[in-house]
Formats: structure tokens, C-alpha cells, sequence
């Protein structure tokens, strides 16, 4: 029985094309008889002829090792006759650095170097690397001076600047070395080269915009004013229009004297009068700060008084207290 | 100037890399799009390809009125849509008196229109119109089998064309290994005369046959339509050659070895645990053993103390 069917499942095989790896059948010599004749009867020998096609997949299909998963039985599938063409380009190889071409060519070979390693200045293993890392610029705290060195020149902003440049520098060239790859196609998929700042020549974006009407209006005002009596006394033009803004904007305080806005202008004579004050004198008088110094005077000079009066007769410490208590007393 | 742009995030990062050529490329996205009218019909046949394409598919629903896809210029908008949802696989149907219920297969390759084929529908049933056992209905994502009946597919140029734009439509995702428990749909495609192809799609019911192959039967479960050929555009000899160029190998993945008696085996990186450096707590279940030995002491004593009485 199982070799009659395996028979038959060869004898299809050949009659059929069967593609297992997009899991297509196809019978490119039957003749649809029924094609002129009704719909049904050209849906049923359709259905007929499919059925046998989708055995000939499945024996094909079945016949084929398979694998017991946890989801069921799985086969590996060949891969497919029928090639469909690609979706995207393939990945394109990145072309050398200029970097990489100079090393290639002097026989230059990358060694690996270790993670860490001892630093002598602070006596520890560190990263040779990044911040914290081996022979850092950052643990020497002092340069000795040379005597080839130029006076007034700080070695540490020094080499802080020459740092800065080498980094831009490694920086200008990783942008060329990516603009090459871009030429061919081949730059990172995540990396964007995007113009910047200025312009390219010759694009929109480089040519001048179009004044706008506001725009001319403003500088026809502006013309038309520029005379001795501002404008006052010119013919004007069919058509043209005042300025728009006329001078400045000013904003004048308020002469009258009063609270908030109205004492403004006192504050402000008053600044300026300070300001005199102290081009001529060396300190202007301040009274608040007169009045606090003489407090302060009066207070030392009464506890100084007390004092002496106190170390004359030790032994009589509690009356001190009492006297002090019926002074307060007095005070209040 | 130039200025050098990159992702900010890992995750946007992650989403363009998606989006970049691959050497072992996943399965093709559809965009389904429609002109400025469309008919009844055409609205049904679009709305039943994005069922059968759900997972991989993405529907637009807005009038275009500036796509024509085999003139020159027309197919613009076309190119960039692709670009934007990631699809290379285009379905754009319209409808005008001339002609009826236009639909344009189409595929992209890096963006660009590599081949085009234009059908008119005919005799069209849609999915809600069948009417079967719903256990038998086909699941989302399975792969299906597709038969292609008639001597016009191999002698006329278009239909052969047709087989194969009908094939990377519907064909879903390409895969090494196939689970046969999701073996169940076909689509047949039948040839009726050099310009005409009846398609079909069909649920496939597994039935008993005494081997270890079982028997198929197959039943209809929409949607259904002819397909008339009208124009169609074939990609340039040159732009074919270049879509149909296949990697060499797959790039190898670091780290992962595949055994014969272990399978799959990775090597991953695990930190020191430090177990001497570790900070205890009080919280310790191993320490409160004395306090629960207390209580336990401390009820045998008071049940010595009962029982005497």
C-alpha cells in the first residue's frame, strides 16, 4: 500500500513542477476544458485539479525528515526553486580608512592591547583608556619647568588646547573617512551625513529670500524720513503710505511724587546724586550704617566697664548675677 | 559643512537598523493604497488582500491623486510611501470608466519601481460571502501552498510575469524550517485563457490516509476573483540581475557555536558575584532559627506544665 502510494507520488512528481521551497506546485501542460462552459462546473475541475496539485506538495512535504518540537513536527524546507528578486540592496563592504591604507602599505599590524595596566603615578591597575586611565594628564600635579620654556605660557592650558586639537583633528578625519564610504554607498546604516550652517552654492537654500512687502514698506518709511524735518514737509507718493514706526519708543517716568511708579524718579536722582557724591568723597555718608557703628561703640565700651569692675573682686560672682538681673530689671 | 548624525536613543537606533539592507533579508511588507476613486468593489478586493496579509501589510486609507504608476513622474509619490512604511510589495487599486476595477501589483526594489502588472477584476467574491466550517479557517501568519493550473502561465510572457508577482505577494514569510501543524491554505491560480487567471483561496483539511502523508481537501474560503491582464512593466535586465544577487554566506554571529550533541550554545559574560564583598542583613532566615527554637521550648514547657493537671 505505502510503496503504491510512494509510486504514485513519484509519477505526479514528474508530471507536476514542484517547488518545495516556496511550496508551489504547477501543472503547466493541463488544458482547462470547462473554461467556456459555466462558472461552477470551471470552480469544481479548478478545486479538482488544485486538490491533486496540494498532494503532490504534501507527499513532497511529508516525505521530508522531520524534527519534534514542542509545537509540533517541523521539517527544514529546501531552498526554493523560484527566485524572487531582493528587497534591498546587499549590504555593501566599507572601504579602508585612510588610516587602514597607510598601515597596509607600510606593513603596519594591529596588536591587541591589554584592558588594563599598572600606573606608576598612583601605583594601581587602571584602564588604558578614558577618564581614569593610565599615564592620566590629570594625575600629574605639577610640571617642572624647563629652561627651553616660554615665560607666561600656562603647560597646563597648554596641553589642554593641544589635547582639544588633536580631537578634532581625529574628528575631521573620521568625517572624511565617512564621506568616502558615503561615495560608494557603504556608509553605516545608522549614520546620517546631513549639510550644515552654510549652505551648498547653487541649491534653494542658498539663494536670497524674497523681500516681503512689510519688509519694503518699512525701508520706503524709513527713506522717506530721512530729512532734516522727518518727512514732515516731502511731496508724498501716489499710493505711499506713512511709516509705520515712527521714531523711538520712549517712556517717561512720572513727575508727580508718589507711591511706586511716582518714586521712581527720586530713586533714580537720588542714584545719580550718589554716584557724584562718591567721585568727591571717599565713603558718602550712610546713616544707617553711622547709627549701627556707634551702637556697637557704646555696647563694647559699657561691657569693657563691667569687665573691670568684676576682675577687681572675684569671690562675688553670684552678686555680679544679681546686679545684672536688677539692671535688666531697671532696663525693662 | 557636514555634520555627522546619528540616533540619539539605542531604541531609534535599533528601528532605523531594521529599516537598513540586510544580507539575509525578512520577509517583504505590503502597501495597500488606492487612486481617487475606487469602487465597491475594489474596496472590497483591497480590504480582503490586507486581511490575508495582516501581519505583514500596511493599509493606506487616504485619496492619491498624483499616482500613475507606468508614467513617467507618476509613480514619485509611489517611491516615497515605500520608503516611509518600509514596503516593497505595492497593491494600488482604481477605478474609472475606462477602466473598471483596476488593481496594480507592484514591487520596489531599494525603493524604486521594479515591475509592474496591471489586472482588471472580475467575478469577484469576497470573504464574507463563503460560507464554511470556521473550525477550518485559515490562521495569520501560516504559509501557504500556491498551484498554478494551465499551459498559458509557461507560453504567455504576462501571465508568466503574473505567477511570479503573485507568488511574492502572498507567499509570506520566507523560512528554513516549517512547522507542519500550520500547513493549511492555498491560494489556486488557474489560467482560463492567455489574458484571464482565476484565483482562489482555499482552506486545506488534513484528512487520515492510512500513511504517514495525509490526504488533502480543500475548501473554499474566499476570496475569489479573475484577474484580467491589462499592462504590465518588467524590471531592466540589468536591475533584475542586480535584485537577484544572493549573498554568500550569512554573517557569522559572535559568540554562537552550534553543536551537534549540545545544539545551540552561546558564550556570555557574568560579572564576579563578589560573595565575600557581600552586605549581609539582619534578615537572614538561617539566623532566626534560636528565636523559633525559643518558641518551640517555650510551648513543649508549658504543655509539660498543663499536662501534670
Amino acid at each position: 500500500m505505502a510503496e503504491e502510494t510512494a509510486a504514485a507520488a513519484t509519477s505526479m512528481a514528474t508530471n507536476y513542477e514542484v517547488d518545495l521551497g516556496n511550496l508551489m506546485a504547477c501543472d503547466p501542460s493541463h488544458h482547462i476544458a470547462a473554461a467556456q462552459s459555466s462558472r461552477e462546473e470551471l470552480r469544481n475541475e479548478c478545486l479538482q485539479k488544485a486538490t491533486e496539485l496540494a498532494q503532490a506538495v504534501a507527499d513532497a512535504l511529508f516525505a521530508l525528515p522531520a524534527t519534534v518540537g514542542r509545537d509540533g513536527p517541523s521539517v527544514r524546507l529546501p531552498p526554493p526553486v523560484h527566485r524572487l528578486p531582493r528587497e534591498k540592496h546587499l549590504p555593501r563592504p566599507k572601504p579602508p580608512t585612510k588610516w587602514e591604507q597607510f598601515a597596509k602599505s607600510k606593513g603596519i599590524v594591529k596588536h591587541k592591547k591589554n584592558k588594563r595596566e599598572w600606573d606608576e603615578q598612583t601605583a594601581s591597575w587602571k584602564r588604558t583608556y578614558g577618564y581614569d586611565r593610565v599615564n592620566d594628564d590629570r594625575d600629574v600635579p605639577i610640571i617642572e619647568a624647563k629652561m627651553t620654556d616660554e615665560p607666561g605660557v600656562d603647560p597646563f592650558a597648554k596641553r589642554r588646547d593641544e589635547k582639544k586639537q588633536r580631537v578634532e583633528k581625529q574628528e575631521k578625519n573620521r568625517l572624511g573617512n565617512l564621506k568616502n564610504a558615503a561615495k560608494v554607498g557603504a556608509l553605516p546604516s545608522h549614520i546620517q551625513l546631513a549639510a550644515t550652517a552654510v549652505p551648498i552654492t547653487g541649491t534653494k537654500a542658498d539663494l536670497p529670500k524674497k523681500a516681503k512687502k512689510e519688509d519694503l514698506e518699512n525701508v520706503a518709511g524709513m527713506a522717506s524720513s530721512a530729512t532734516a524735518s522727518g518727512g514732515k514737509f516731502d511731496k508724498k507718493l501716489p499710493g505711499e503710505k506713512a511709516p509705520k514706526k515712527a521714531g523711538k519708543n520712549r517712556k517717561f517716568l512720572p513727575v508727580v511724587e508718589g507711591k511706586g511708579m511716582g518714586n521712581l524718579e527720586k530713586q533714580q536722582n537720588d542714584k545719580i546724586l550718589n554716584s557724584l557724591l562718591a567721585k568727591n568723597f571717599e565713603e558718602p555718608l550712610d546713616v544707617s550704617k553711622a547709627i549701627t557703628m556707634y551702637k556697637v561703640k557704646k555696647d563694647n565700651k559699657r561691657r569693657k566697664e563691667k569687665q573691670s569692675s568684676s576682675g577687681s573682686n572675684k569671690k562675688l560672682k553670684p552678686q555680679k548675677k544679681l546686679q545684672k538681673k536688677s539692671s535688666k530689671k531697671t532696663a525693662a | 559643512m557636514v555634520a555627522i548624525r546619528v540616533p540619539r536613543s539605542m531604541r531609534a537606533k535599533r528601528e532605523v537598523l531594521k529599516h537598513a539592507p540586510k544580507l539575509v533579508e525578512n520577509g517583504k511588507k505590503m502597501l495597500i493604497l488606492h487612486g481617487t476613486k475606487t469602487s465597491a468593489v475594489l474596496n472590497s478586493v483591497l480590504a480582503d488582500i490586507f486581511h490575508l496579509k495582516r501581519d505583514h501589510a500596511v493599509k493606506y486609507t487616504k485619496k492619491n491623486d498624483n499616482i500613475r504608476p507606468f508614467e513617467s513622474g507618476g509613480e514619485t509619490s509611489l517611491e516615497f510611501f515605500s520608503l516611509k512604511s518600509d514596503c516593497s510589495l505595492l497593491v494600488y487599486g482604481s477605478h474609472s470608466k475606462k477602466k473598471p476595477n483596476n488593481l496594480v501589483f507592484g514591487r520596489t526594489y531599494d525603493h524604486h519601481i521594479y515591475d509592474l502588472i496591471e489586472v482588471g477584476v472580475e467575478n469577484y467574491k469576497s470573504i464574507e460571502s463563503y460560507a464554511y466550517d470556521k473550525k477550518l479557517a485559515p490562521k495569520l501568519g501560516t504559509k501557504p501552498f500556491f498551484a498554478f493550473i494551465g499551459e498559458h502561465f509557461e507560453s504567455v510572457e504576462k501571465l508568466k510575469h503574473l505567477k511570479e508577482m503573485l507568488l511574492d505577494h502572498f507567499k509570506g514569510e520566507v523560512v528554513e524550517n516549517l512547522n507542519l501543524a500550520g500547513v493549511g491554505r492555498i491560494f489556486v491560480c488557474t489560467a482560463i485563457s492567455p489574458t484571464t487567471v482565476c484565483m482562489m483561496h482555499c482552506a486545506l483539511r488534513l484528512k487520515r490516509s492510512g500513511t504517514s502523508i495525509p490526504r488533502m481537501e480543500l475548501v473554499e474560503v474566499g476570496p475569489s476573483m479573475d484577474l484580467v491582464v491589462k499592462r504590465n512593466q518588467s524590471p531592466a535586465e540589468s536591475l533584475r540581475k542586480e535584485a537577484m544577487n544572493t549573498p554568500g554566506h550569512a554573517k557569522k554571529v559572535k559568540n554562537v557555536t552550534k553543536d551537534v550533541l549540545d545544539g545551540k550554545t552561546g558564550r556570555i559574560y557574568i560579572p564576579d558575584q563578589e560573595v565575600a564583598k557581600l552586605a549581609l542583613t539582619n534578615d537572614i532566615k538561617g539566623l532566626k532559627r534560636e528565636r523559633r527554637d525559643a518558641k518551640k521550648n517555650k510551648e513543649h514547657s508549658k504543655k509539660q506544665k498543663v499536662n501534670p493537671e
